[in-house]
């Protein structure tokens, strides 16, 4: 009697305690629950590059791609394409694709930015916020980094050092 | 530790107050104490029983009834201080929170903002403390309602005397005989008392289900928190915003890319002071007043597969004007009216002008949306756009720069081509500004017109956990209305030592109970017991 007593208060003690657990942990992790998570099928996207070129991710399987998301009013972003860009120049050659994505502008931004900042690494135009949306974009910038299987590696947001870039870059050289 | 075996032969768990069966105080709680405290019918609350294991001190500390008390105290406290300041949610954008609280309310945002008390409804702390509630709340619910049961089903029709003495509404009347006895059951039967007479003696009960009100209250309660807790799985509920330009098409957050919403047109209406009349004093007073926001929507869903980034293809669902609380449906979702932004900046025109003759030589009409990098305006006239930005400001350094990708407030370095400067003059324009930067220029961009187009934003709204919570919230009336609205009477009318003996007990309504005893036993020879409480009330205040 007594012990069943028990095993009822200890059970219905450790079904709420879970619950509590479980609404913590969720709540916790809502604001990082990202839409593309690590280890994970990057998704597939295709967007038309400035040169009126067709890029679709799928199409990099065998290369590591650096898939950087960006704006021409974001500092940060400003700050790391030179970066990026120098990166991009002695890792192309190594199996590492850069793919920057722009967040809805015009061309006429975009092609000015780049122009600017003398970038060559192909730079796409996510006009209508698809590829955003599959990919949860919030901040900018966003980076994720995606091996030669076309799985996710690594994201990261916030600005780039030069070392970090080369460190990426080197994670994902196949 | 042992089970209590009462006089009567009834077999109590250890700590009964009362003896379940017959009413015998088994523990004399306050000897000085005329009248029984009836709470849960003197039964054993098991909290109170067994304190030995660490699961039994935790099932202990929230088994008590004043401890969840001061749980919801400090719930309600800490909820009334998140009111205090608004919560992050609420304050504008434009500067982060750590510095929006300090700058807005000096020290004390300060000090608001380091005990977070800017995200207060989802801190850590105020979940654990909502949780230790609806814990609480199971825990006490369980560990009253099993005993009451058990006790309010073991009661016999024969009470001892000690508990009939003790009873708040109590009398003996000295010759009532079986005559009585007979009239009374038949009255309290007409009454819907359910009597059951055992050795001549009776007792009359009605409405016991009111006193499970509180737990059914408490069921539907823990049911709420459930639905609550469900919000935070993923899929069960969305809230989103969506901003959406008139003509634009975007595909609707959250559903895999499945559908797609477009804008034909919003519309903002006030109402007419000449056409409403009835509102006129009203209008006249407030100013505008709002009759109508209203989305022009088109839903589209995605035919076949469609990758990312390319463009899909879309078939017409439905037409849907969505005004406030009218959204448009479709699966679990809906999309609400929530926001607008009316005469967003969309074209603006403008005319290559000599500036001494003032002659045009053409007009160029950008979309800011999307420039063109040339705009040809034939006879050797043409305009470069060499820098655009769409919400200019000058950065820390001086230089021109954009804000955000948002024509707020758009402004241009053009290059102007005439047959005179072939080679071209630069001009720096922005609204109400113009700088040239290389000198005189002989042409200037005058500024000719804008074109607008409203904007909306749609609330995308999923929540397959509102059922639960209403069904919890029904629990929850029900339970009020049953505890609230019924009283559980008891009226035992037994024989003792040759008397009459009338003893009577309620949850509330004590003036209701008394009235009915009263008219039961009318015209017989049975005395009208007394209310003993009013009586030593009535003793201690001398009248």
């Amino acid at each position: 009697m007594k012990k069943r007593r028990l095993i009822m208060r200890t059970l219905i003690l450790f079904i709420l305690a879970a619950a509590v657990a479980y609404t913590l942990y969720a709540n916790l992790t809502k604001d990082n629950r990202m839409k593309v998570e690590v280890g994970k099928q990057a998704p597939d996207f295709v967007l038309v590059d400035m040169e009126g070129e067709k890029h679709k991710l799928s199409d990099y399987k065998g290369q590591g791609v650096f898939l950087n998301f960006w704006g021409t009013w974001c500092k940060p972003c400003e700050a790391e394409m030179p970066y990026i860009n120098n990166q991009y120049n002695h890792y192309k050659d190594k199996g590492v694709q850069v793919l920057a994505v722009n967040v809805s502008e015009s061309e006429l931004a975009v092609n000015h930015f780049i122009e600017r900042k003398k970038l060559d690494f192909p730079t796409v135009i996510d006009t209508d916020g698809q590829v955003q949306a599959a990919y949860g974009i919030n901040p900018l910038p966003a980076t994720f980094l995606i091996d030669k299987d076309g799985k996710v590696v690594k994201y990261h947001t916030g600005t780039l050092t030069e070392a970090m870039v080369r460190e990426f870059m080197e994670k994902i050289k196949p | 530790m042992k089970d209590v075996k009462c006089e009567c032969g009834h077999v109590n768990p250890h700590g009964t107050v009362l003896c379940e069966a017959c009413g015998k105080v088994l523990v004399e709680e306050s000897p000085d104490k005329s009248l029984l405290d009836m709470r849960y019918e003197g039964s054993a609350r098991r909290s109170q029983t067994y304190n030995k294991t660490i699961v039994d001190k935790i099932w202990n500390f929230f088994s008590s009834v004043k401890v969840g008390v001061w749980l919801i105290v400090i719930t309600l406290v800490a909820s009334a201080a998140g009111t205090i300041l608004p919560q992050e949610m609420y304050i504008p954008p434009t500067m982060p929170a750590e510095e929006y609280y300090e700058d807005q309310y000096g020290w004390f945002g300060k000090l608001y903002y380091e005990l977070d008390f800017n995200n207060l409804y989802s801190s850590w702390w105020y979940l654990i403390l909502i949780a230790m509630i609806g814990i609480s709340l199971v825990i006490c619910s369980l560990d009253r309602v099993v005993p009451l049961y058990k006790a309010l089903k073991a009661q016999r029709v024969t009470r001892h005397e000690g508990f009939l003495k003790r009873q708040r509404l109590f009398g003996i009347s000295e010759n009532g005989d079986h005559d009585d006895l007979a009239v009374v059951k038949q009255r309290l039967q007409a009454k819907r008392y359910h009597v059951r007479e055992e050795n001549g003696d009776l007792l009359a009960e009605k409405n016991r289900f009111s006193r499970w009100g509180p737990y059914v209250n408490h069921v539907g309660l823990i049911i709420f928190l459930i639905g609550g807790m469900l919000r935070f799985v993923p899929g069960m509920y969305i809230d989103k915003v969506l901003w959406l330009r008139e003509g634009e098409t975007k595909v609707v957050p959250e559903t895999d890319g499945q559908y797609y919403v477009a804008n034909e047109k919003f519309i903002l209406e006030n109402y007419d002071k000449d056409k409403d009349k009835t509102f006129e004093a009203a209008i006249d007073r407030a100013g505008m007043v709002v009759k109508n926001y209203q989305t022009n929507a088109v839903l589209y869903k995605r035919v076949g597969p469609a990758i990312p980034g390319e463009q899909p293809e879309l078939e017409k669902v439905k037409e849907h004007k969505i005004r406030v609380n009218q959204p448009l449906k479709f699966e679990s979702f809906a999309l609400y009216q929530v926001d607008y932004k009316l005469d967003e900046l969309n074209t603006m025109s403008f005319s290559l002008t000599n500036k001494e003759s003032g002659k045009a030589f053409g007009d160029i009409k950008v979309n800011l949306y999307d420039p063109k990098p040339k705009y040809d305006l034939g006879n050797g006239y043409a305009v470069e756009v060499l820098s655009f930005f769409p919400d200019f400001e000058f950065s820390e350094n001086g230089e021109p720069t954009t804000k955000s990708r948002i024509p707020n407030n758009p402004a241009f370095v053009f290059k102007m081509i005439s047959p005179e400067v072939p080679k071209g003059e630069t001009s720096f324009v922005a609204i109400q500004q113009t700088i040239e930067p290389l000198g005189d220029n002989q042409y200037k961009m005058a500024f000719k017109g804008i074109e607008t187009k409203n904007v909306t934003a749609l609330t995308v709204r999923k929540d397959l956990t509102i059922w639960i919570i209403i069904i919890g919230g029904i629990l929850f009336m029900i339970g009020v209305i049953q505890g609230a609205y019924w009283n559980h009477r008891r009226i035992w009318v037994q024989n003792k030592n040759g008397e009459v003996w009338i003893a009577a007990h309620t949850n509330k309504n004590w003036y209701g109970l008394k009235k009915e005893i009263e008219s039961t036993i009318l015209e017989t020879k049975l005395i009208i017991p007394d209310d003993q409480m009013q009586k030593e009330r009535n003793d201690k205040e001398g009248v």
